[in-house]
Parts: C-alpha cells; sequence; structure tokens
C-alpha cells in the first residue's frame, strides 16, 4: 500500500513537471506536409533546412512529419480526416478539391503564393533502360508496336495525368493535329502499358526493380532520382522534343492549420520553398526552380525542351479532368474498347 | 420471463441465457455487419436507376467483376485440391519438420497482405527468382491475372488447410482399414468414405479461400498490373472511384460485389449442408 501511494506522488510529481516544464521551454512544435509520390527527398531535405531556419528565427524546434502517396489518393485522405497543415500535391485540380469537397481552405487559395503557388515546375520525360535498345527518341516511339511503357493510372496519379496530357498535347501540336488524332495517338501508346500503379513510385519500382517494361514515363525529378540513386550505368533519360510544363502547388490546409494553431508556421513553411535557400534545396532535386538566380545554376543539368502548358492547351484542371479523366471520359474511351 | 422459458426448453440446452445471448448476437452482427452493409446500399441509392446501372455495366466494371470472380473461384478451387493434400500429410504422417510446416501453413494469415503482394511481385517478376525461370518458357506471371491469381491462392491456403485438419484427424483410419477388408479398393475407399466425410470440410474452406480472396486488396494491386480490362480487381475499381471522390459509384460497384458474393457464398453453405445430411446418413450416423 505504503509503496503503491509513493508511486502515485511519484507520478503525479512527474507528471506536473512534465507539464510545467511544457509551459515554460517548449516550443516544440508539428507541422505536417501531405504530399505526392517523388517528393520525398525533396522534402527529407528541405524539412531539415527548414527546421534549422525556423530555430534561428524564432527559437522554435519544428518536426515536420511527411506522408507521401499517389496525388489523388492524398487529396482522399485530407479530405477523410488526415489532418495536413500544408498540401504540396502533383497538381491544381487536387487542391481545388480540397475546397470543392471538403472546404478546407478558401477557393482562391492558388493566389496567396507567389507564381500561382507553385514553387517549382518539371516537365515529362521518359527513362530507358541503358543503350536505349528501343531507340526511343520522341513521343511516337512510345506508341510503336512492341514497346512496353510504364506510367502509372491517370485516375489515381497526379504524375499519371501530366504524363497523358503531355502525349495528348504533342499530338494537337502535330501538323494536322486534333482531338481525335490527338485520341487515336494516346490509345497506341496506352495499348503498349501492361502494367498501371496507382502512383509514380510504384511505376518506378516496376521499371527498375521489376524489370518490366522498355520506357518509363515520369516525371523529369523522378527521372533523374533513379538516375543518381539506381545507376547511371543500368538508365538512360530521353528527353522528348515537346512536353508539358508540369506545375504542382502547394497551399496552406487552413482548416486543420487553424485548429492546431500552425497557420503562421505553415505559411513560413511554404513561403520559404520561395527563398533563395528553398530554391536551391529544389534544384538540387532536379525540380525546376522559379528563382532566375537558382535556375541559372541548374540550368546545365536539364536537356533543352520546349514546354507547353496546361492553360494553353486544355484550359483549366477542372476541365482538363473531366473530359479525359471522369468516368467515361478519353481515359475510360480508350481503354474500355 | 414465459418467453425466454419457452424458448429455454426449445433449445433444451443445459447453459442458460438462450435470451440474453441471442441478443448479444443480433446487436453485435447489427453493429459489426448489417449496419455497415446496410449503408452502402444506402449511399449506393443516391444514384438514380440508370445511373446506377449505368454505373455496374460499364465496360471496365464488367471485366472487373470476370477478373476478380473468376480468379477467386479458381484459387479457391486450387487451395482444394492442394490444401486438402497438404492437411492429408500433416495429419496422417509423421515427418522431419511437420510442426514447421504445420506453423508456416498460417503464414498468409498474419504477414500484411502488402508485404506478400511485394514479395510475390518481385519474386514473380520477370528478372524475379521464379520470373526468370519461366520467362524463357514465354509464361508471364506478375502484372497479369495469373498473377492475381497466385496471390489469391497465397491468402487462401490457410483456410482450407484449418478447416479440413480437425475433420481428418477425427476421420479414423480404421475406417479405410475397414473398407479395405470389406474388399474396396484405394480409389473406392477415397470416393465411398473419406470423401463423403470430408465434403462439408472441405467446400466450408473452399467459400472460406473463396470469400477472402474477392475481398482481397493488398496483395493483388502489387502483383496484378492493374490495367482496365485485363488484370483489375473489382475492389481497386472501388477505391479508384473513391479517389475521384465518386461515393455513389464506389457504393455501387460494392454493392454488386456484395450480392454476388452473398449469392455464392449462399449457394455453396446450401451445398455444404446438402452433403452434410448426406454424408451423415451414408456413415450411418443420425442423420441432422
Amino acid at each position: 500500500m505504503a509503496f503503491n501511494k509513493t508511486r502515485h506522488y511519484i507520478l503525479a510529481l512527474t507528471l506536473g513537471l512534465g507539464t510545467l516544464t511544457n509551459i515554460a521551454f517548449a516550443n516544440d512544435v508539428k507541422l505536417r506536409n501531405v504530399s505526392y509520390d517523388p517528393t520525398r527527398e525533396l522534402y527529407a531535405d528541405y524539412n531539415a533546412a527548414f527546421a534549422k531556419y525556423w530555430k534561428e528565427k524564432t527559437g522554435d524546434t519544428v518536426a515536420i512529419e511527411q506522408s507521401h502517396a499517389g496525388s489523388a489518393k492524398q487529396a482522399r485522405a485530407l479530405l477523410d480526416g488526415l489532418e495536413g497543415d500544408v498540401a504540396t500535391l502533383a497538381l491544381g485540380y487536387d487542391i481545388d478539391s480540397l475546397y470543392t469537397q471538403g472546404n478546407l481552405l478558401s477557393k482562391d487559395w492558388q493566389a496567396k503564393l507567389p507564381d500561382n503557388s507553385t514553387p517549382y515546375t518539371s516537365t515529362i520525360v521518359f527513362l530507358v533502360r541503358k543503350g536505349n535498345p528501343k531507340g526511343i527518341k520522341d513521343w511516337p516511339d512510345l506508341a510503336k508496336e512492341g514497346v512496353e511503357v510504364v506510367t502509372p493510372n491517370p485516375k489515381t496519379s497526379g504524375g499519371a495525368r501530366w504524363n497523358y496530357l503531355a502525349a495528348w498535347g504533342y499530338a494537337l501540336k502535330q501538323p494536322g493535329g486534333n482531338d481525335e488524332t490527338a485520341k487515336a495517338f494516346v490509345k497506341k501508346i496506352f495499348d503498349n502499358v501492361k502494367v498501371l500503379d496507382t502512383g509514380a513510385r510504384g511505376s518506378t519500382t516496376t521499371f527498375t526493380q521489376r524489370g518490366v517494361g522498355d520506357v518509363l514515363v515520369t516525371w523529369e525529378n523522378e527521372a533523374y532520382l533513379v538516375l543518381n540513386e539506381l545507376g547511371k550505368d543500368d538508365y538512360e533519360i530521353v528527353t522528348p522534343s515537346l512536353s508539358i510544363l508540369t506545375e504542382p502547388p502547394v497551399a496552406v490546409v487552413t482548416r486543420y492549420a487553424t485548429q492546431h494553431g500552425t497557420e503562421e508556421l505553415a505559411k513560413a513553411y511554404l513561403e520559404h520553398l520561395y527563398s533563395p535557400e528553398g530554391q536551391d534545396i529544389i534544384g538540387k532535386h532536379y525540380f525546376r526552380p522559379r528563382d532566375a538566380a537558382a535556375l541559372a545554376k541548374y540550368k546545365s543539368q536539364f536537356a533543352p525542351v520546349k514546354l507547353f502548358t496546361l492553360n494553353e492547351l486544355f484550359g483549366d484542371w477542372s476541365k482538363a479532368q473531366s473530359v479525359h479523366f471522369s468516368n467515361g471520359g478519353t481515359f475510360d474511351q480508350i481503354k474500355g474498347q | 420471463m414465459a418467453y425466454t422459458r419457452t424458448a429455454h426448453s426449445a433449445t433444451s440446452g443445459v447453459i442458460p441465457g438462450f435470451g440474453l445471448s441471442l441478443g448479444y448476437t443480433l446487436v453485435y452482427m447489427s453493429l459489426l455487419v448489417l449496419i455497415p452493409m446496410s449503408a452502402i446500399f444506402i449511399k449506393a441509392s443516391a444514384q438514380s436507376l440508370p445511373e446506377f446501372w449505368a454505373t455496374i455495366t460499364a465496360p471496365p466494371v464488367v471485366a472487373s467483376y470476370r477478373v476478380s470472380f473468376l480468379t477467386s473461384l479458381l484459387a479457391a478451387a486450387i487451395n482444394v485440391v492442394f490444401g486438402s493434400l497438404l492437411a492429408w500429410s500433416l495429419v496422417r504422417y509423421n515427418f522431419w519438420g511437420k510442426r514447421l510446416v504445420d506453423a508456416l501453413i498460417d503464414l498468409p494469415f498474419a504477414l500484411p497482405t502488402a508485404v506478400a503482394g511485394i514479395t510475390l511481385s518481385a519474386l514473380y517478376a520477370q528478372n524475379g527468382w521464379i520470373g526468370s525461370l519461366l520467362a524463357p518458357y514465354g509464361v508471364k506471371v506478375a502484372f497479369t491475372p495469373l498473377g492475381i491469381l497466385v496471390a489469391l491462392t497465397f491468402i487462401g491456403l490457410p483456410f482450407v488447410v484449418r478447416t479440413i485438419q480437425p475433420i481428418l484427424q477425427d476421420l479414423s483410419p480404421e475406417f479405410e482399414e475397414a473398407a479395405a477388408t470389406l474388399g474396396a479398393r484405394r480409389w473406392q475407399t477415397f470416393r465411398h468414405v473419406i470423401l463423403p466425410a470430408l465434403l462439408p470440410a472441405i467446400l466450408t474452406g473452399f467459400a472460406l479461400a473463396f470469400a477472402r480472396a474477392v475481398g482481397e486488396y493488398g496483395s493483388v494491386i502489387f502483383i496484378a498490373g492493374n490495367v482496365p480490362m485485363v488484370s483489375e480487381i473489382t475492389p481497386l475499381l472501388i477505391i479508384t472511384r473513391l479517389d475521384q471522390f465518386d461515393i455513389a459509384g464506389a457504393t455501387a460497384i460494392a454493392a454488386v460485389m456484395l450480392v454476388v458474393s452473398f449469392i455464392l457464398l449462399f449457394l455453396i453453405n446450401g451445398l455444404q449442408h446438402w452433403t452434410a445430411r448426406r454424408s451423415s446418413y451414408l456413415s450411418g450416423e443420425d442423420g441432422v
């Protein structure tokens, strides 16, 4: 009994002390970043840099939690209650859905940060096996018979939707190109797809670890990552003559950030992406920085490519989504025939 | 009170509490099974009938039913044959390492299905240990419907073995000896003595393995290839719909799966009941 009592006192004391210290000194803050598949390495690096910057600036220790999966899946998770303070997804449509489906942030979220809230851009390129045995140079080579193509499913993966629109846009921009020729062209490419993973990283694994396919259609940054992580001896990057400018945006998820009291922190976290330090890390991870100085520094690592934007050819995301990726859209049409 | 007493005498149990346990059963079943299931139908009914019909009969969706139900039935059938063999050798023979094998059978229960899927796809991919052996013969397993079959067979195995094993343990070898002394040949002994006794358990195992396979998602998506019309399973299609915020569409497809699964399980259960009656009649025990 006596022992029990002592134990209770000790427990109470520890708890009391714990609470006290928390009030007195603890400025441990938490932030959760819900992101898409191929940003794992970028944000691992950036988070460390930001934590250091934040500590120097405010004295607070910030612990940043990362979550990665296919972009549409992540939007769904946020709507279902994954309480991310910031969303850094693959395309605007997925962040739009946070507003349209759950009112987690304001409608004008994209105007809150510079460059349409996209601190980095990228494009879509091809990764082929060493020596390029199938001689893949440009989009039409993907539509040839006997070429196996790996891409994720556009219904679940943001990257795959960029892939799809890049191919579609290429066909549109050819002489005599129209929606019909583009659809036939994209169908030929997707007839060559034997594995459709749900996210970009899954496709990378399928292509590199499982040895499936002749060409992986993927983000430029993901392709360079594979080259550096898995060996320049095994793969080559082929940059097509024409591709799409991919713009993965970032936003504070206002509802959750307000709940957590992390609005300021979340905003600073995203703003710091635009700082010289942030832009440098972005370039280091083979995303294309917005900042001219950082872009100049890393320019030599990217092959020249002509880029078209989503707005130029497809209007906006909600239009592209409903025409191509909704139920019964062009993707369903080419796969359902 | 009177009701309880009647119920009690009607069931003529030694242990009292029929009313209580039935009530508990109903509440428990409602909370865990019936309410979530009916929620699916309520959500699905958010669509108009033509919409609902269009959703569940779209070509990729119909193709996915075919993939899901065919591979599941086939996997359960394979498990019935080889699972019975496994159970037989575990019960009737003694060999070194028997306990180890016995313990290994439960592994598919315990392993996270994603781990199983990744392992299987790594093994059966064209550069994997098994896949590279099959590749020269033009056999592709991973990323084809065959891969789905492998994954479903893997996860269904314990269900068959574990339902047949106890029955086989109770079936004393003396029956077979008696049959032999009465002049039955080996095949006749198997056909008329062993099989009838095992059939109800085999059917239960089949039903369980099938039900498990139809609902399986985690292991399959890693090995299936997930190409619409070819290797896309229905559960993946449901998740894809959810990712597109099409909850009504997802629940519509889920409702179809539920109905078809229920009908199939109901049929299997009926068959099992019938064989159980038949076999108890044949073996001369008290029927029903």
